[in-house]
């Protein structure tokens, strides 16, 4: 597993990074949110972001999908500056090449919409105006959620939570998007039905070569899924690396904390 | 009901003269001779001799001092003609503005009369249907008003109309230049169906960002197997804004594109104005394996036998029995009289 991922790192290293962050920073009044946060993200890679409750998880992701604004740092995506893109463009990203899902699928879904109508939203904004093809890819994505074809007219409220996390990964990788935000993906959900998830987006991200940042607190999800490793703490980035590396030979005191007290669960 | 105190039961009689022009209505640029408010403390018995601007066979035609022409005053009349003129520049764009209480209430078609008051002038005659009709509770109250309240003419031919102010139709008659077309509608905003936050449909019509419209129409396919709006069809408006036209049936869809008339919209609950100038493209919305289609009944009509016009099915007596009849009534009237006769009488139901 390590083997594969230190094989990577010096053919990534050539490639232009698909997400490059510097010294990104925001506020909230007084408080940090986050600070002086740098890294790169290669095609095909999967980071996750680490640490505990008010270290500046979902401040960091939310700033990087655009969905607030730094107030320093720079944040290029394809070699693109993001921040200063016009308000157009940015949306245009987040439906396009961008996909972003929360932690609550009930922020993420359109409740009053059917399945297939929440699957083909974002291939409708994108200029899909053929009902069959549509359909037809409706179909196919929810079928790699494991939701049966003959649930694509009901509506999300009938599904269950683990259901309607499913319903809004197929929703977000419909059009696949070049990188996709996480925010506690599995949160909220019983502990078998997390499992079901993680490995249904293992084999997500295996298949399809997602490139993705991934934010939680659950060191499981990040063991499973991620290749790299950001451990944050009151805002600051405290220690980084592969992942196997970070949780099997944690450096900084704080990650020694947080890797033990997993271990003790 | 907070608004003023019914206008309609105070009526004064106030020669509004015969100074019918053959000129085409628009919005003027001034409103010299429109009647002013008086404020004499007599109640408003008038002096001047009550003439009425009869000459065309309509009964009462009293004209009120007690109001400005056309009720609302100068100032919010220039305003709304703000938001017209700004709606006819950006065609399907929703303009907002300071929606007046009207002595109505709210369904009853205040946006409509607003934009009716804010356009007419003494020359104008005025036609008002509801559903096609011109005879209905809500079309004759909106003609008495005016009448009352503006002294001009009122017509229910849509050839001799200058203005028309309608609830879920357009005319049969083809509109000429000159002609204005004012439309009653209930919720202006085309997208709220599926995203009721007012900030993000803005933001969606900015950056005509429009693939939720389409939602709607997946969401019917995939429900009733066809597109099964029926009413409030959302159009294209000249290649840019999402328009809802107001809840006429989508047999009228073709109707709103390359009209020879202006096409106004208000709402009055929403305080919203939207246009259509002369000759302005309009596409309803549809995919690519499920096309547009502005269907109507499959019948003629048993009155004047026409086989284009928009049809109501219609109970003729207690037995049930139904028979089709075109809903624009002047339009059924007018072809009734040029000898134009369908099945007649009514037939059996199924
Ligand atoms: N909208 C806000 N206004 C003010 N302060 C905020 C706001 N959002 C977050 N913060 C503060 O910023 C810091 C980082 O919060 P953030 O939500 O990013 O943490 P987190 O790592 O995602 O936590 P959790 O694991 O609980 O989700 C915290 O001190 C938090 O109180
Ligand atoms: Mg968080």
């Amino acid at each position: 597993m390590m083997g594969a991922a230190d094989l990577n790192i010096p053919v990534r290293m050539k490639e232009q990074p698909l997400l490059s962050v510097r010294d990104l920073g925001k506020r909230y009044g007084q408080r940090i949110g986050c600070r002086g946060v740098s890294f790169d993200l290669y095609p095909g890679e999967v980071l996750g972001i680490v640490g505990e409750s008010g270290s500046g998880k979902s401040t960091l992701l939310s700033c990087l999908a655009g969905q607030q604004r730094p107030d320093e740092g720079r944040i290029l995506f394809d070699g693109t500056d993001v921040l200063a893109l016009s308000e157009a463009a940015r949306r245009r990203l987040l439906r396009g090449d961008w996909a972003y899902v929360h932690q609550n699928p009930r922020d993420g879904l359109r409740m009053g919409v059917s399945a297939g109508g929440n699957v083909g939203e974002r291939l409708m904004a994108v200029g899909a105006r053929n009902y069959g093809v549509i359909r037809e890819t409706a179909i196919d994505w929810l079928g790699r959620v494991e939701i049966a074809a003959e649930r694509i007219d009901d509506r999300p409220s009938a599904f269950s939570g683990g259901m309607q996390q499913r319903l809004q990964i197929a929703r977000n990788l419909v059009t696949g998007p070049r990188l996709v935000f996480m925010d506690e993906p599995t949160g909220g959900l019983d502990v078998s039905v997390q499992a079901r998830l993680l490995d249904l987006l293992r084999g997500l991200v295996r298949d399809l070569g997602l490139s993705a940042i991934i934010v939680t607190h659950d060191l499981a999800v990040v063991r499973l899924l991620a290749d790299r490793l950001m451990v944050m703490k009151s805002g600051h980035v405290v220690e980084t690396g592969l992942t196997d590396q970070v949780l099997d030979d944690p450096q900084h005191g704080y990650t020694q904390l947080l890797v033990s007290s997993v271990l003790q669960v | 009901m907070t608004g003023p105190s019914m206008p309609l039961a105070a009526v004064d009689p106030v020669a509004q003269g015969d100074h019918r022009l053959k000129e085409p209505p628009g919005p003027p640029p001034q409103q010299k001779g429109h009647r002013t408010q008086h404020d004499e403390a007599d109640g408003g018995e008038d002096q001047k001799a009550g003439e009425g601007v009869g000459g065309r066979g309509h009964s009462v035609t009293r004209v009120m001092s007690d109001y400005n022409f056309a009720y609302l005053d100068e100032q919010t009349k220039r305003m709304i003609r703000r938001a017209l003129l700004k709606a006819l520049a950006v065609p399907g764009y929703q303009v907002p503005f300071a929606s007046r209480e009207m002595p109505m209430p709210y369904g009853w078609g205040t946006g409509g009369v607003q934009v009716t008051a804010a356009c007419l002038v003494p020359e104008d005659r005025l036609k008002v249907i509801d559903q096609g009709a011109d005879d209905t509770t809500n079309a004759v109250s909106i003609r008495r008003f005016f009448e009352r309240t503006a002294g001009v003419a009122t017509t229910g031919h849509t050839e001799a109309a200058t203005l028309i102010q309608t609830r879920h139709r357009i005319p049969e008659t083809p509109l000429t230049e000159g002609q204005i077309l004012v439309y009653q509608v209930p919720i202006p905003e085309p997208l709220r169906f599926l995203e009721p936050r007012e900030t993000e449909t803005r933001k969606m019509h900015e950056l005509e960002e429009y693939g939720l419209m389409y939602v709607k129409l997946y969401e019917d396919i995939a429900r009733h197997g066809e597109i099964a709006t029926a009413y409030a069809y959302p159009v294209k408006v000249a290649g840019r804004y999402v328009m809802d036209p107001s809840p006429i049936p989508k047999f009228d869809n073709p109707k709103l594109g390359g009209c020879a008339a202006i096409q106004l919209f208000g709402a009055g609950r929403e305080a919203r104005i939207y246009a259509l100038p002369p000759w302005t493209e309009v596409v309803s919305l549809d995919f690519e394996d499920h096309p547009f289609v502005a269907s109507k009944a499959d019948h003629s009509c048993a009155l004047c036998g026409a086989g284009n016009s928009y049809l109501d099915e219609v109970i003729t007596d207690d037995r049930g029995s139904r028979m089709f009849v075109c809903s624009d009534t002047d339009f059924c009237a007018g072809r009734q009289a040029a000898g134009k006769a369908g099945s007649e009488g009514p037939k059996e139901g199924a």
